[in-house]
C-alpha cells in the first residue's frame, strides 16, 4: 500500500512537470494573445504608440466599411464554391480508387501529387496557368475553337478561377475518403446484394450513408480552413481586380500592418471568430439530421 | 424481406459468371480507367506545364498553339533563376527553422502526450480539453498580440518567433501533434510502463525508453507534417523576416515573382526547385504521408 501511494505521488509530480511545457504553450500563445487581442480590439492602436480606449468603435465601425462587407463576401462566395466542388470531386476520385484498381498507389500518388507543392510555388506556377495570353487555359481553349477567359484578371472569373486552383489540391481530402471507404463492412454490401440491390442502392443504402462522419468531417475542415485562405490574395491578385478577391484574412492584415490600424484588425479578427463558430455550430446541430454514427447516442 | 428475395434468387446473378456476364464487367472496368485517366490528366497537366516552361526560351513560350517539348532544352534557367536570388541561401535558412521546429515540436509533444496518456494526476483531462479547444482559433486571432509580443521583446527579423513556439509543444495548432501522439501513447500496453516502475524506472526513463521507441510510426507522421508545414509557411517568415539573408524558400520565392514577373522560363524553374524536395521527400517516405493523412482524418 505505501509503495502504490508513492507511486501515484511521483506520476503526479511528473504529470505535472510533463505537462508544464504545453501549458506554457497555451497560456502564452493562445490563451494570452486572445484575451489581448479582445482587449485590442476595444482600442485605437498603431503599432508602436500606447493603445487609447474606444470601447466598441472598432466593432460600430465595421458595419459601416464596406470593404470589410466585400471581404466577407468574398470570402463565403470563395468558401461556397471551393469546399463543395472538393468534396464532390474527392470523393468521387475515391469512389474510383476504391474499385479494386491495378496499381492503387500509383493512382493514388498521381492524385496526391498537387497537395504536395508549397504554397507560393502554386501560386506563382497558376499566375502562368491563368496568363490571359500565354498561359496552360488560354493556350488550350484557344486551340480548341473556344472562348478565353481573363481568369484572376477579371472582376467576374478572379474568384470562380481561384475555387478551381484550390480545387487542384483535393488530394488530402481524397486520401481520407479512401480510408473511409475502405473501412465500410462488407457484409452490409453483401446484405444489399442478396435483397437483389444492384451497385446503386448499395452506393445510396450503404457507402453513403455510412461515409456520412468522414463527409461531415471533411466539411468542417475544409469550411473552417477556407475561411481563411490568404496566400492567393496576398501573391496573386492583391485583392484585385476592384477588390473582388478581397479575402477576409488579407483585409485583416492589410488594416494590421500595411495602415497599422492594430485595433481595428483585432476587431475584425474577432468578428472572425465568432463567423467561423457560429459556422461550425451551425454545422454541427444540423449533422444530428444527416450524419449517420454506429452507436446511436454515442454523440 | 427473405419471402420477396427468395423467389428472385435464380435471376440474380449468384450463379457461377457466364460469358454474359463477364463483358459488361469488362466494359465496367474499361469504363472506370477512362474516368482515372480521365481525372489524372488535369491533375498533372499543370505539372507537365510547369516543367515544361521552366526547360524552356522564351521565344518558344510565347508561340500561338502551345509546343509542349523545349527546344533547345534551355538548362540555363535554373542556373540563372537560382542564382539571380540566393535560391542556395533561402534553403539553408528554410532547413535550419524547419529542423529546429520539428525537434521542438516531437520533444515538447511527445513528453506532454505522454503526461496526458500514461501519467494519472487530478485535473489532467480538463487540462488537456481545455488545450485541445485551441486548435479551434483561428491563427487571425492571435496574430496581431504575438506580433507584438515579438516586438516588445525586440526578436523582429529573427528566426526565433518562428522556431520557438514549436518548443512549447508546437503552441496554437501544434496542440494537435500532442492529440495525435496521445492516441497512439494509448494504444501501448501498459504493463509495459508497470514492469518498468517495478524495475524501479522513473516515468522520464519509461517515456524515453518504453514508450518513445515504440512509437516511431507516430513521431515519424509528426515529423513529416510539421517539416512540411514550416517548409510551405508564407505569413509566419513574411511577418517576421525583413532580412532578405534570412528569406526562407516561400518568401524568396514571393520575392522572386515580384521582380521577374514576366520571365516565365526563370518563374518556373525557381517554383520547380522549390517544390522539388518535398516531392522527393514524399516518394522516400510515401507510405507515412498516407498513413498519416489517415491517422488525422480517422480520429474523427
Amino acid at each position: 500500500m505505501p509503495a502504490l501511494s508513492g507511486q501515484r505521488r511521483m506520476e503526479r509530480r511528473w504529470g505535472l512537470l510533463m505537462a508544464v511545457p504545453a501549458i506554457l504553450g497555451f497560456v502564452i500563445f493562445t490563451a494570452g494573445p486572445m484575451v489581448a487581442s479582445a482587449l485590442f480590439s476595444l482600442t485605437d492602436w498603431q503599432i508602436g504608440g500606447t493603445p487609447s480606449y474606444v470601447g466598441f468603435d472598432n466593432y460600430t465601425a465595421l458595419v459601416d466599411d464596406e470593404l470589410f462587407w466585400k471581404s466577407l463576401s468574398a470570402t463565403t462566395y470563395y468558401t461556397l464554391g471551393a469546399v463543395p466542388l472538393a468534396l464532390i470531386v474527392a470523393f468521387a476520385v475515391a469512389m474510383l480508387l476504391n474499385q479494386r484498381v491495378r496499381g492503387l498507389s500509383i493512382w493514388r500518388t498521381i492524385f496526391y501529387l498537387p497537395t504536395l507543392v508549397p504554397a507560393i510555388a502554386n501560386v506563382v506556377l497558376w499566375i502562368w496557368i491563368f496568363n490571359p495570353d500565354f498561359g496552360l487555359l488560354n493556350s488550350l481553349l484557344r486551340q480548341g475553337g473556344l472562348p478565353t477567359a481573363q481568369w484572376i484578371y477579371d472582376e467576374a472569373t478572379a474568384i470562380p478561377s481561384l475555387i478551381i486552383m484550390s480545387t487542384w489540391g483535393f488530394g488530402n481530402t481524397m486520401v481520407i475518403f479512401l480510408a473511409g471507404l475502405q473501412g465500410v463492412p462488407r457484409h452490409l454490401y453483401e446484405a444489399v446484394s442478396i435483397d437483389g440491390g444492384g451497385p446503386w442502392r448499395r452506393f445510396w443504402h450503404v457507402t453513403l450513408p455510412m461515409m456520412t462522419p468522414t463527409i461531415f468531417y471533411n466539411l468542417v475542415v475544409g469550411v473552417v480552413g477556407t475561411f481563411q485562405v490568404f496566400n492567393q490574395a496576398y501573391v496573386m491578385t492583391e485583392g484585385g481586380p476592384n477588390q473582388s478577391t478581397l479575402f477576409y484574412v488579407y483585409y485583416l492584415f492589410r488594416k494590421a500592418f500595411h495602415e497599422s490600424e492594430m485595433g481595428y484588425a483585432s476587431a475584425l479578427a474577432w468578428v472572425l471568430f465568432m463567423v467561423i463558430m457560429v459556422v461550425t455550430f451551425l454545422m454541427f446541430r444540423n449533422a444530428r439530421r444527416w450524419v449517420y454514427y454506429e452507436m446511436a447516442g454515442a454523440r | 424481406m427473405t419471402a420477396v428475395a427468395a423467389p428472385e434468387k435464380p435471376r440474380t446473378g449468384r450463379v457461377a459468371p457466364t460469358a454474359g456476364l463477364r463483358r459488361p464487367r469488362r466494359f465496367g472496368k474499361a469504363l472506370l480507367y477512362l474516368a482515372l485517366v480521365a481525372g489524372a490528366v488535369p491533375t498533372l497537366l499543370p505539372f507537365v506545364w510547369l516543367v515544361r516552361s521552366a526547360l524552356m526560351q522564351d521565344a518558344q513560350m510565347f508561340t500561338a498553339p502551345p509546343e509542349w517539348i523545349p527546344a533547345p532544352f534551355q538548362w540555363s534557367n535554373f542556373t540563372e533563376a537560382l542564382t539571380a536570388q540566393p535560391f542556395w541561401l533561402y534553403f539553408v535558412n528554410t532547413v535550419v527553422i524547419a529542423v529546429i521546429s520539428v525537434l521542438g515540436t516531437v520533444l515538447t509533444c511527445s513528453i506532454a502526450a505522454f503526461s496526458f496518456s500514461r501519467l494519472r494526476w487530478r485535473g489532467r483531462n480538463v487540462v488537456f480539453a481545455v488545450l485541445l479547444s485551441g486548435v479551434m482559433l483561428p491563427y487571425a486571432v492571435t496574430l496581431i498580440p504575438t506580433f507584438a509580443m515579438w516586438q516588445q521583446l525586440g526578436a523582429l527579423d529573427s528566426i526565433i518567433p518562428l522556431t520557438v513556439p514549436s518548443w512549447f509543444a508546437g503552441a496554437g495548432g501544434g496542440v494537435f501533434n500532442v492529440f495525435l501522439l496521445r492516441q497512439f501513447f494509448l494504444t501501448i500496453p501498459f504493463e509495459l510502463d508497470e514492469a518498468a516502475y517495478i524495475d524501479g524506472a522513473s516515468p522520464w526513463r519509461v517515456f524515453w525508453t518504453v514508450v518513445m521507441p515504440l512509437s516511431r510510426p507516430a513521431i515519424v507522421v509528426v515529423t513529416i507534417f510539421t517539416f512540411i508545414g514550416t517548409w510551405n509557411d508564407f505569413l509566419g517568415p513574411l511577418l517576421y523576416l525583413t532580412d532578405e539573408d534570412k528569406y526562407t524558400l516561400s518568401l524568396g520565392l514571393a520575392s522572386f515573382q515580384s521582380v521577374f514577373i514576366t520571365q516565365w522560363g526563370y518563374l518556373m524553374a525557381a517554383s520547380a526547385a522549390v517544390i522539388a524536395p518535398i516531392i522527393a521527400l514524399f516518394f522516400f517516405l510515401q507510405r507515412y504521408f498516407i498513413e498519416g493523412i489517415t491517422l488525422t482524418g480517422i480520429k474523427n
